[in-house]
């Protein structure tokens, strides 16, 4: 550690969400001159450290010092006046506006009072070939560039605002070979000249290239910071792994390669997020989706349950094609389809209302009765489930927005087992919940599976992946890269596949 | 079912079966609080040949809110009801003369028909063009005054009520209760049953808090959105009908006081404006309290201008102790 | 560097082509009209003509700042009844009462937008239920005001403004060109005009650039009161009177958002120009005025300009044939 005093430091900070906990006591400290890299799986909490020091949202406890003096930054605003700037992953440009208009949006240059649309497009200018943007005309808007652009402008951005401590957020995961190369020399030249960089990525030979430190994160608690070359990366991917993680899997069956096809899938394809996928899951099969995350597996979920438009290739479902039209169409397919949606906040529930109205809302065709719904029906199925999930709620009738993430998750599961489906999506249900929760749905998962279903399921979690499939489909780039089963199916296997097809593809 | 405790802890409270929660219930008190200012101003507030007259007038206000309502519940708005309630008066006094011998039992029904055919127009627009629902429907207000405009003008139509009409707007036959009120009771019975005990009034609560999770969860939106403009426009038509039998005769901007009092006594039941939530009694509660103001200032001989302001206020001021409790509750 | 300028003006182009094809179609359209008058372009065809669709430009103008926000304003036709009821009792007397009647009559529409911006912001009440209940507020003013037409208006000034300048050139058209040129040009390159963009376009991203999303709303939302007042004023001076009239309101409310919209303004926010809307209007305008010239019969106007209005605000369903996933349909 140098000697100094740091310019940023996170004292005991903690965050969370509801019930549960994102950030645990964390210490972190980032000096200037400096490249910190941020690493961790994902849900770690790396991301909410970075909204935690670029003031997009508040520790629940703990203080934030800039030079040693505690501050409390209440908007983006004001972290960047104190000199801490963030590339944010989820961009934050205005679609609508040039791209001189993004890069000056806050302290426009002006002339007599007005913004001095000249002087902002010479900056722009300026800015853009920092970057080695030549090809982006200032006057472009944000919304016609393609995305590997935005992230470059995005980083011309923050540049433009002299940070005193860049915060990049997996801000190569979108960019070209060469742009990467260009955004390292980037790095380098703001270390030299006194910035500090806090650099979160997921790739491992990312931060053997630049990182003078790195800090490890695993399930919301620092695990150590060191300095470069102190720990091999077999090391660091055992620190991020952790390894209280084991025993809390349901076991796997045999593997039964005679069971029928359930689902089948024939070249499907959707602009960039899906290529040319093809694959099957068999009857009582849980398959996985691995590979980083923003690959296509969430889009590939959502084209299976016809919510994407203009989705080519097939689909079928016990032998019948069922066509990609939508939710309904879906869910009336020979064995019908059930999809856990990413966002349960927005996709899977409607928080203001009770936990019985979000329950029977996909069954209730079932719950009919002579004169419309029949509630003594419905309040029955509704208890069957709230019995086998173990839902906690004060009463039925209490809007979903008062449970628990993990209880809420339950709720959506149980929607769609009222339907009683035969394949079930599920797009990454585990996150934000407690472990506890986490546990009973893997249980729930197998016991579904025994029964008959077949599960497809996304996850970001590499853990989990391996405790809960069968097997697991590696997606990288919109493309299934690499299947891997049985024994072949470890943590560092996924992991090291995930990065090394990564790594094959930049030296491409 | 474990046991007898759990299946009583589960079951709802009292008075979240009937729907009254606090902007309800802050509703109601406005309510008590008007009649009882009333009582102070004249003792003839309380009598019930004042109360039932009111009733009679906040039918028509009744219907219309019945069919915002829905509109508003799906977090939309509709603005074309001041022509609608128009045009549904004009063509049904104008049916009389078309229909020939079957005018006369024609002319009702056609005239919800056609305000029928404007709603589901309207849902048409939102559902599948995913307009804004606050500008496709002015719009569709400027095509139906343009319509009434040009009927009006061209042909010099029957515009008469016809006794059927006048029996159901003015007269009463049971008890002495108004034949509006019974009319007014029908929807709103119609209007619980389906809020409360169908498979459409639970996805129209559905789409809206979260169109996306109810489409996601295999409700057919579009259905939904059309279904519930189409209802909202039949109602509008319907209280033209009625209004064309009180005044004897369908008239052009008959409905130009309709629309901010329908809004204002949904939102003022507590449903919220961005939907999703709200229930009948609510509403009926926000339509009485509209017309108990209107009469009370009309008594007071407060002119057109203290009316305006005051409702414009009152509808602020009230959503706005809404949404503190809103706020601090959350 | 003239390959710059040539690209400079390549975007400028791309960015304005909603306002370029208002302003197109009123072209063809005004030709029309002037070729087919009996009087063809005179001073004072142009003057009445201009006289007329200066209001709705306005007003249209004032619409345009909270759309820009992502808002509405269903007030502006109100305060522009408001402004022309207060004008027709204080804009009187000597020309020096007259300017300070004026000035008094923005400041009031200035203030009305205010409140409308206060309880959007502060409130967090919304816009269409807000101005909807604000708009009633108002017109109870205008009819308390004025509870039947009448009032008058300082002359000299009235005639001034509504006359030609130099004997050819319509005075309503230099006062817009005036408003533009002090409220609307300043604004646009304004921080706080800008943010109001940033605010249309993604609320979200704006606030996490720092962009000032409170200020930029309450000020869209006053200038959107001052510019509606300002419309109503030069009513004032056109009619010589005043009118708490609320179908007039209504209309102009309505209009101006049919004029946003053809002027190339996204009712979704971050996107378009209150240029756009002044064209937009003159469109909507010379609509009726070539409705006249070709002796469309008077009772088939309301209907046919309902139709173009349901026509042009249906022109913003072209971004659904954009979307790939369903899913962002219900945003």
């Amino acid at each position: 550690m140098p000697d100094r005093k740091p310019y940023l430091e996170l004292k005991r900070i903690s965050k969370r969400y509801g019930g549960v906990a994102a950030l645990t006591e964390v210490d972190f400290s980032a000096y200037a001159g400096e490249i910190h890299a941020v690493l961790g799986e994902n849900g770690a909490g790396k991301s909410t450290l970075i909204k935690i020091a670029s003031g997009v949202t508040d520790p629940t406890e703990g203080e934030v010092l800039i030079e040693g003096r505690p501050v409390r930054f209440r908007n983006p605003t004001e972290a960047m006046r104190a000199g801490v700037v963030c590339v944010f992953q989820e961009l934050s440009l205005l679609p609508e506006m040039t791209v001189a208009d993004n890069l000056s949006i806050v302290d426009p240059p002006k002339w007599g009072g007005m913004i001095d649309a000249g002087a902002q497009r010479d900056r722009a200018r300026a800015l853009l070939k920092r970057v080695g943007c030549e090809d982006v005309h200032p006057l472009e808007l944000v919304r016609d560039l393609p995305l590997s652009r935005r992230q470059m402008v995005e980083i011309a951005k923050a540049l433009g605002r002299d940070p005193r401590i860049l915060i990049l957020d997996e801000a190569t995961s979108a960019l070209t070979a060469d742009d990467v190369e260009r955004v390292y020399a980037i790095i380098r030249e703001l270390k030299a000249s006194g910035v500090g960089i806090l650099y979160v990525s997921h790739r491992m030979r990312e931060i053997e290239a630049l990182a003078d430190t790195a800090t490890v994160f695993r399930n919301g608690r620092k695990i150590e910071t060191f300095r470069k070359g102190d720990r091999s990366v077999k090391a660091i991917i055992e620190m991020m792994i952790g390894r209280e993680v084991t025993h809390q899997y349901p076991p796997k069956p045999e593997p039964k390669p005679d069971a029928p096809v359930a689902l089948a899938a024939a070249n499907l394809n959707w602009g960039r997020e899906i290529q040319d996928v093809s694959f099957a899951v068999r009857k009582g099969e849980i398959v996985g989706l691995g590979g980083l995350d923003g690959q296509g597996q969430r889009e590939l979920l959502l084209g299976l349950f016809g919510v994407l438009r203009g989705v080519s290739g097939s689909l079928t479902v016990d032998g019948h094609p069922v066509p990609l039209k939508g939710p309904r169409q879906a869910m009336q397919a020979p064995l019908p389809m059930a999809l856990i949606p990413e966002d349960r906040k927005t996709e899977g529930l409607m928080l203001p209302m009770s936990v019985r109205d979000n329950m029977t809302l996909a069954a209730l065709p079932r719950l009919l009765g002579r004169f419309g719904i029949d509630a003594d029906k419905e309040a029955a199925a509704v208890n069957v489930m709230v019995d086998r999930l173990r839902v906690k709620t004060p009463d039925l009738d209490a809007p979903v927005s008062a449970l628990s993430g993990g209880n809420q998750q339950k709720v959506v599961l149980a929607k769609w087992l009222m339907t009683e489906p035969g394949i079930i999506l599920l797009n990454d249900p585990t996150r934000g919940i407690d472990v506890g929760t986490k546990q009973e749905i893997y249980r729930l998962m197998r016991e579904l599976a025994n029964q008959g279903a077949s599960i497809l399921f996304y996850s970001t979690d590499y853990a989990e992946l391996i405790g809960c499939c069968d097997r697991v489909l590696v997606i990288y780039d919109g493309r299934i890269r690499r299947e891997l089963t049985g024994e072949a199916l470890t943590e560092r296997n996924l992991l090291e596949s995930a990065l090394n097809i990564d790594a094959s593809e930049q030296a491409a | 079912m474990t046991g007898v405790d759990t299946g009583a802890a589960r079951g709802p409270s009292l008075a979240g079966r009937f729907g009254i929660d606090r902007s309800v219930a802050i509703a109601f008190g406005c309510i008590l609080l008007i009649l009882a200012g009333g009582a102070l101003y004249s003792p003839a507030f309380l009598s019930p040949e004042y109360l039932l007259q009111q009733l009679q007038v906040g039918a028509f206000l009744g219907i219309i809110a019945s069919g915002a309502m829905m509109v508003i519940l799906l977090g939309h708005i509709d603005l074309s009801i001041p022509w609608v309630v128009t045009l549904g008066a004009m063509m049904a006094t104008a049916m009389v003369g078309w229909g020939g011998a079957a005018g006369v039992w024609l002319c009702i029904p056609f005239g919800v028909f056609c305000g029928a055919v404007v709603g589901t127009l309207n849902g048409l627009g939102v559902a599948y063009l995913r307009l804004p629902s606050m500008i496709f429907t002015l719009g569709m207000n400027a095509v139906a005054q343009g319509l009434m405009v040009l009927h009006t003008g061209g042909f010099a139509p029957l515009d008469q009520a016809t006794k059927a009409m006048h029996f159901i707007a003015v007269q009463r036959s049971l008890f002495g209760i108004p034949n509006a009120l019974f009319v007014w009771a029908i929807v709103g019975l119609f209007v619980i049953y389906v809020l409360r005990r169908t498979a459409f009034g639970r996805a129209v609560y559905a789409v809206g808090n979260r169109e996306s999770a109810a489409y996601l969860s295999g409700v057919n939106t579009n259905r939904v959105l059309i279904g519930c403009f189409a209802f909202s426009g039949a109602m509008a038509a319907f209280a033209g009908v009625l209004l064309a039998g009180y005044s004897n005769k369908a008239y052009q901007n008959m409905g130009d006081s309709y629309l901010l009092p329908a809004i204002a006594a949904v939102v003022l039941g507590g449903t919220n404006i961005l939907g999703g939530r709200g229930n009948y009694l609510g509403t009926i509660a926000g339509v009485i309290l509209i017309t108990l103001l209107q009469s009370i200032l009309s008594v007071m001989q407060m002119p057109e201008a203290g009316r305006q302001v005051i409702y414009g206020c009152v509808i602020i001021v009230m959503l706005l102790i809404y949404g503190r409790g809103a706020k601090a509750r959350s | 560097m003239s390959h710059g300028a040539m690209s400079n003006a390549r975007y400028w182009l791309a960015h304005n082509a909603g306002v370029l094809t208002a302003v197109a179609l009123f072209a063809v359209m005004f030709t029309l009209y002037v070729s087919n008058h009996s009087a063809g372009l005179t001073p004072a065809v142009a003057t009445t003509a201009a006289n007329k669709a200066v209001l709705l430009a306005l007003v249209a103008m004032a619409q345009t700042l909270p759309v820009l926000t992502r808002g509405l304003d269903l007030s502006v036709g109100m305060v522009f009844v408001l402004a022309n009821c207060i004008a027709s009792t204080i804009v009187v007397g000597s020309v020096g009462t007259g300017l300070l009647g004026v000035a008094a009559v923005l400041g009031i529409g200035a203030l009305a937008g205010f409140i409308n911006g206060a309880i959007v912001v502060w409130g967090r009440l919304q816009p269409i239920i807000t101005t909807l209940a604000t708009g009633a507020v108002y017109y109870g003013i205008s009819l308390f005001i004025r509870p039947s037409p009448g009032g008058d208006v300082q002359s000299d000034i009235a005639d001034l403004l509504t006359g030609q300048l130099f004997g050819v050139v319509p005075a309503a058209l230099v006062v817009l060109f005036f408003i533009v040129l002090v409220v609307w040009i300043p604004y646009r390159r304004s921080i706080l005009g800008r943010a109001a963009y940033a605010v249309g376009s993604n609320e979200q991203a704006a606030y996490m650039s720092g962009v000032p999303v409170q200020r930029a709303k309450l000020l869209a939302y006053t200038l959107a009161g001052l510019l509606a007042s300002a419309g109503g004023l030069m009513l004032t001076f056109n009619t010589y009177s005043g009118e708490a009239s609320a179908p007039i309101a209504g209309a102009y409310t309505l209009n101006s958002i049919a004029a946003v919209v053809i002027g190339g303004t996204s009712l979704f926010g971050g996107w378009g120009s209150a240029i756009g809307s002044i064209f937009g209007a003159f469109v909507l305008r010379t609509i009726e005025d070539l409705l006249f010239v070709f002796d469309l019969p008077p009772l088939w106007q309301p209907l046919f300009q309902g139709v173009v209005l349901l026509f042009a605000v249906s022109l913003g369903a072209f971004r659904i044939l954009r979307v790939r996933n369903r899913l962002e349909l219900f945003t």
